[in-house]
């Protein structure tokens, strides 16, 4: 945020330095049109949200792909999280297993590996696979229609492309990844069981109690809500990056890699931010 | 205004960058007729026609399209008018993800014209068969040829009953016989529906069968302009270097 102010004080200034015909160096002039670049990027970024919060509350809403989507997006997506999920919950508890056991507080192994699963690793690893999976699939679908002209098809059969491709996947991602993040944290928990019997014999009820019962209010709820804005962050990025594609097919891979690369990023800073805010309440 | 003006080209320029397309084209579509619009490879056919449909924004001049200026339409105003316009894209466009049936469906359902699936599905048949392609209803795109495509789009350009259709080379990629088909077809619908069209096309036999007049576009301007007979006979080397080959082959 710092670099932007001074650069756009700047170039008036460089502007008449040109009337005076001083040379600007090559370097100079690329780095300005790249902060420029990014600008409008940014711009044009915040322009795209307002208008999927304009289509979605206009009317017709596109139930049928609407369901579409939140099969695709929830159900295609089980596999994968399911074995992270459980995976996350195994590794998690082999390693702080002998840290606990130093300190001899094994019993708190269930409440400590369910609590940091429900805060903070279940969220953010499942955000970014899914950013993996779901933003490169939209970037790259999208990004295909556009390269294609089905987009503009769209358009001109007087069907609005922002309410039927972008409102539904937006909504649909909003919706399932927050419920696939629950269920890996689930499977993380059933996970950790499994790892705490291979030195030890703890039976499921009980572990599960004991982990429940370290879980408070304060852990699940602002994590739940972050997962909604992640969920969000991951469509709209994905989206947007399909919808603005250039031409050519090779806009459909660019798409499709910085959609991943965008909501990657994003999904890490909104959780710091999140972070941030939790701590203070 | 003109009734039997239906769509006005008032100046047009367009480019993109430094490159310009289209440096200032104006032209009339009249009621009911056929214009075909000619010209070399990358002259700016294809970005004239979606800038009548506001596809891409003019950057100076004005369109009015049934009396209506299009660059001071709002979305709902523009989705209405865009139900009376039949759009063919070079490309196809076919929706990938949808069945031919759901393709079809898909303009019918958005431009709520109320009817009962019987009549969509009806529709739909006589769209296909228009095009000679009734048993393709379920089939993906992925699984037609090229050429199938082409008649698919145009099937489905031609499922809601424009009023105006914009053809975007109705016939590359067609075989000779197929081709004929489909500018007996682009006939067919101008005298069934009393549809104005515009038939951007390279293909000259389309041009012959099709045309009421025609226009030439070259370097971003309009180069001539007339009936068939006038195209035939011009000694341009431009004109005639779209023309004489199959002259030869006639003669
Ligand atoms: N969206 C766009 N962005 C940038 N340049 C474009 C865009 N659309 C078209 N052009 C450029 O405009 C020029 C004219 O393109 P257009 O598609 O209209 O040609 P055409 O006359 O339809 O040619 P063809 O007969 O090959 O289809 C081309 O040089 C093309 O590169
Ligand atoms: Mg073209």
């Amino acid at each position: 945020m710092k670099k932007i102010t001074p650069v756009l004080k700047v170039a008036p200034i460089i502007r008449n330095v040109k009337k005076q015909t001083i040379v600007i160096s090559e370097k100079t002039l690329e780095k300005s049109r790249y902060i420029n670049n990014y600008m409008s990027e940014t711009a044009s970024f915040f322009l795209f949200i307002s208008r999927i919060i304009k289509a979605t509350f206009s009317r017709d809403f596109e139930f049928r792909e609407f369901f579409r989507q939140c099969f695709q997006i929830g159900y295609k997506s089980l596999p994968l999280i399911s074995i992270t999920g459980f995976i996350v919950g195994l590794v998690l508890t082999i390693q702080s297993r002998p840290t606990l056991v130093n300190f001899g507080a094994v019993s708190m192994l269930p409440g400590m590996v369910a609590v940091s699963l429900i805060r903070e690793m279940g969220p953010v690893i499942i955000a970014l696979i899914c950013a993996g999976k779901i933003g490169s699939g939209m970037g790259a679908e999208l990004g295909s229609m556009k390269v294609t002209e089905q987009i503009d098809a769209m358009e001109v059969s007087s069907a609005n492309p922002m309410r039927f491709l972008v409102v539904t996947r937006v909504l649909a991602a909003t919706l399932m990844i927050p419920l696939l993040v629950l269920y890996a944290d689930l499977l993380g928990i059933l996970g950790s069981w499994a790892g705490a019997n291979i030195k030890g014999d703890v039976s499921f009820s009980l572990f599960f109690s004991q982990a429940f019962s370290q879980i408070k209010y304060i852990d699940f709820l602002p994590a739940f809500v972050k997962t909604i804005l992640f969920g969000a962050v991951i469509g709209i990025v994905g989206c947007y990056k399909g919808f603005t594609a250039g031409r050519g097919t090779e806009s459909v891979g660019i798409a499709a890699n910085s959609a991943v690369v965008l909501s990657s990023l994003l999904v890490i800073v909104l959780d710091l931010i999140a972070a941030q805010i939790t701590d203070m309440i | 205004m003109n009734e039997s003006q239906i769509i006005e080209v008032k100046n047009l320029k367009k480019g993109f960058g430094l490159q310009k397309v289209i440096n200032n084209v104006s032209l009339k579509l009249f009621k009911g007729e056929n214009l075909v619009v000619l010209g070399k490879s990358g002259s700016g056919k294809s970005v004239l026609i979606k800038c009548i449909v506001r596809l891409l924004t003019p950057d100076e001049g004005e369109i009015n399209v049934l009396g209506e200026n299009m660059g001071s339409l709002n979305r709902d105003a523009l989705g209405e008018m865009r139900k009376k316009i039949g759009f063919l894209f070079q490309s196809g466009a076919l929706y990938d993800s949808m069945t031919v049936k759901e393709n079809l469906e898909f303009p019918l359902r958005r431009m709520k014209m109320n009817l009962t699936s019987k009549e969509t599905d009806r529709k739909i048949e006589e769209a296909l068969e228009n095009v000679g392609l009734s048993d393709a209803l379920y089939k993906m795109p992925s699984q037609l040829s090229g050429g199938m495509r082409k008649r698919i789009s145009l099937a489905r350009t031609i499922v809601a009953d424009p009023l105006i259709i914009l053809y975007d080379e109705p016939t590359t990629g067609l075989d000779p016989a197929t081709s004929d088909e489909i500018s007996v077809l682009i006939n067919d619908i101008q005298k069934k529906y009393k549809t104005s069209s515009m038939i951007i096309t390279h293909d000259i036999e389309c041009a012959r069968a099709t045309a009421n007049r025609l226009i030439m576009l070259h370097e971003g301007e309009i180069y001539m302009e007339g009936d068939l007979e006038k195209f035939e006979k011009s000694p341009d080397p431009l004109i005639e270097s779209f023309f004489k080959n199959n002259n030869n082959k006639i003669n």
